[in-house]
């Protein structure tokens, strides 16, 4: 993971000032944002000109407060999504609660996908299943099990991994779950969206301060903000494979 | 019965300490000089080399034992370490809860709602600590020291079977780790799956590491030692490489074939998967080639500051997980810029050389000196622990 980092430090002080002048902070971690698996679904609502996605996450899908839900990154996705597509409906709902595992998501994942029918699924795991330390075999097969589900529903999937938490790094070993669902993704072709390496980045860049342990919502949403934009960078891009498009900052 | 060798090889050392040095740095989370380790470029880790040379040195040091002073004095040899290494481990976990229970103190980042829950095993101490008590209760990176427990318990009838026939012994072993893989045997942990090094897999390479010690490594010389296994070593070490790089650079993954991935994951670490093994074969290949025995640098200065490790290192091990803790202290309530990890890593190795150089002199001195200890029969493994 740090042996990334440091690449992506030397690809960032090769760019020299390209980046610096993106406005948005979170452009700098947008190269490691993967484009590599088609969704063919996705292509086919834009062209439809309606979108639906569901986010199906546990606690760091939330943000607290009266505002969560209007700045957590589901939103903000759906936000950047209407920008990034002109005249196409985007719809987001969620399927969010904390504390649940790969498998406990799986499990509600059938009804809600037959509630929304949406074009893609946006699943969002891993800190609960280390937390836990629940049995990487098991994890393994909940994650087979839900990207089947949503597959045979006719959705499209994107994985986001666990964020980068500095303070709890000593206490959760995220790293088997990580290198699993790397693995997963590979084997079913679906798209990562690499959220701790993102984060992981922006830490290392000091864009965002994720060591303070003080109650700074403001930080909280605009780090969703920025894993919002991403993730729509990684939606768009991905339901277009076949055009080119530009490396790194656009 | 197989013969014990005399003198002591001072790779085992030298490869134990870096070994320490590596495990220590691997240990800071989210530490940027870990990017030099070596479980970067390849399937296997220091964890590796830290069994096998555990092994080696065991069989070596109660291997004698055993010969001179019978089964009964060696084993309780052996159980009196593993009574040590459990001290060490409860030790430890004490200095892991003061740490944890400062970190959480006042952290009530928004972004980390979900995380904080890994700190509410704080609230149910009871439990909690003695499960801990029974290893089950594991903190990260604190598995290590359980994994040896049990595979010290284990050690006497494999050293005794070792010492009489010790093919049948290597095979016992393999035997074992190929029914572990069959009927996922596996120890659980609290509060939930296994203990994250499987010790009924991992036996094999502390047995394997016994059974080089005990003669097995002259017998495998003629194999070790020709170009074809050397090539075939330097070609697996240049594959996992190229699967590392894949890790880093998703985009690689392109070039690997479906089914390469689907042979190769996941690598079970946990269970010591093949792949490890075969990995960590090649890289002591590579390095006996390498590295002779005579070599002059091993008695050179150079050397000396990984080889003292190397000789204390249950000390080293733990002082190791002590300062990966205070180096993620230090990063968490002071600075994690990367000037800092580069200081911290550095001087944690410096203060794990100092404190190997103290433990040593303090061995020489109670054997020199007219203390309560008698001298040491034997100054062929002067300085060596098992």
């Amino acid at each position: 993971m740090t042996g990334r980092v440091l690449f992506s430090l030397a690809l960032l002080l090769l760019a020299g000032t390209a980046w610096a002048e993106e406005p948005a902070q979170c452009r700098v971690a947008a190269h490691l944002v993967e484009r590599d698996f088609a969704l063919p679904q996705v292509n086919r609502a834009i062209a439809e000109k309606h979108l639906e996605i569901l986010v199906v996450g546990a606690g760091s899908s939330l943000l607290p407060g009266s505002n969560g839900i209007k700045n957590a990154y589901p939103a903000r996705l759906q936000h950047a999504l209407g920008e990034a597509l002109p005249g196409v409906t985007v719809k987001v709902t969620t399927d969010v609660q904390v504390k649940r595992s790969a498998g406990e998501m799986a499990k509600s994942l059938a009804p809600a996908l037959a509630a929304e029918k949406p074009a893609l699924v946006i699943w969002q795991t891993g800190t609960v299943d280390a937390m836990q330390s629940i049995d990487t075999d098991q994890f393994r097969a909940a994650l087979d099990q839900g990207i089947n589900i949503a597959r045979s529903a006719g959705a499209d999937v994107v994985l986001i991994n666990a964020q980068y938490s500095p303070r709890t790094d000593s206490m959760i070993a995220l790293g088997t779950y990580a290198e699993n669902m790397r693995w997963v993704a590979l084997q079913h072709e679906v798209p990562l969206f690499d959220r701790f390496s993102i984060m992981k980045l922006w830490a290392d860049l000091g864009t965002f301060d994720l060591y303070s342990p003080a109650k700074k919502l403001d930080t909280a949403e605009r780090v969703h903000d920025c894993i919002g934009r991403l993730l729509a960078d990684l939606v768009v891009e991905s339901a277009k494979p076949d055009e080119p498009h530009a490396e790194g900052g656009r | 019965m197989a013969p014990v060798p005399t003198e002591r090889d001072l790779r085992l050392d030298l490869f134990r300490g870096i070994a320490l040095w590596l495990i220590f740095l691997d240990h800071i989370p989210s530490n940027a000089v870990s990017w030099l380790t070596i479980r970067n470029y390849g399937f296997s880790d220091a964890t590796e080399i830290f069994v096998f040379i555990s092994g080696y040195t065991a069989a070596f040091v109660y291997g004698r034992a055993m010969q001179q002073h019978g089964f009964i004095v060696a084993s309780a040899r052996v159980l009196k370490r593993a009574w040590q290494i459990y001290v060490a481990h409860v030790f430890l976990f004490a200095i892991y809860l003061a740490e944890i229970a400062y970190v959480a103190h006042s952290f009530d980042n928004p972004l980390y709602t979900e995380e904080m829950g890994v700190l509410d095993f704080l609230k149910n101490p009871d439990i909690t600590i003695l499960q801990a008590l029974l290893l089950k209760f594991k903190p990260v990176n604190m598995d290590v020291l359980p994994l040896y427990i049990v595979l010290l318990l284990w050690f006497p009838p494999m050293l005794w079977l070792l010492l009489r026939t010790p093919s049948l012994a290597l095979v016992t072993s393999a035997t074992f780790y190929a029914l572990t893989w069959w009927f996922d045997w596996s120890i659980a942990a609290y509060p939930n799956g296994t203990w994250v090094f499987n010790p009924f897999a991992w036996q094999l390479m502390f047995v394997f590491g016994a059974w080089c010690a005990l003669g097995g490594a002259q017998r495998l010389a003629r194999w070790v030692n020709s170009p074809a296994v050397i090539g075939l070593a330097f070609a697996y070490i240049a594959f996992a490489f190229c699967i590392a790089m894949t890790w880093y650079f998703p985009r690689l993954g392109a070039f690997v074939p479906k089914f390469v991935g689907d042979a190769i994951y996941p690598i079970d670490k946990t269970n010591l998967d093949v792949l490890r093994i075969v990995h960590f074969l090649s890289l002591a290949v590579i390095t006996v080639w390498l590295v002779p025995r005579d070599w002059s640098a091993l008695k050179s200065p150079v050397a000396w500051p990984a080889i003292v490790c190397g000789q204390h290192s249950l000390e080293i091990f733990c002082l190791g997980v002590f300062l990966a803790f205070a180096a993620h202290f230090l990063f968490t309530e002071i600075s994690n810029s990367l000037l800092t990890q580069i200081t911290v890593s550095l001087f944690g190795i410096i203060v794990m050389v100092g404190a190997a150089a103290l433990v040593s002199w303090y061995r020489t001195m109670e054997r020199q000196g007219p203390g309560p200890r008698p001298p040491k029969i034997k100054p062929g493994y002067a300085g060596g622990d098992a």
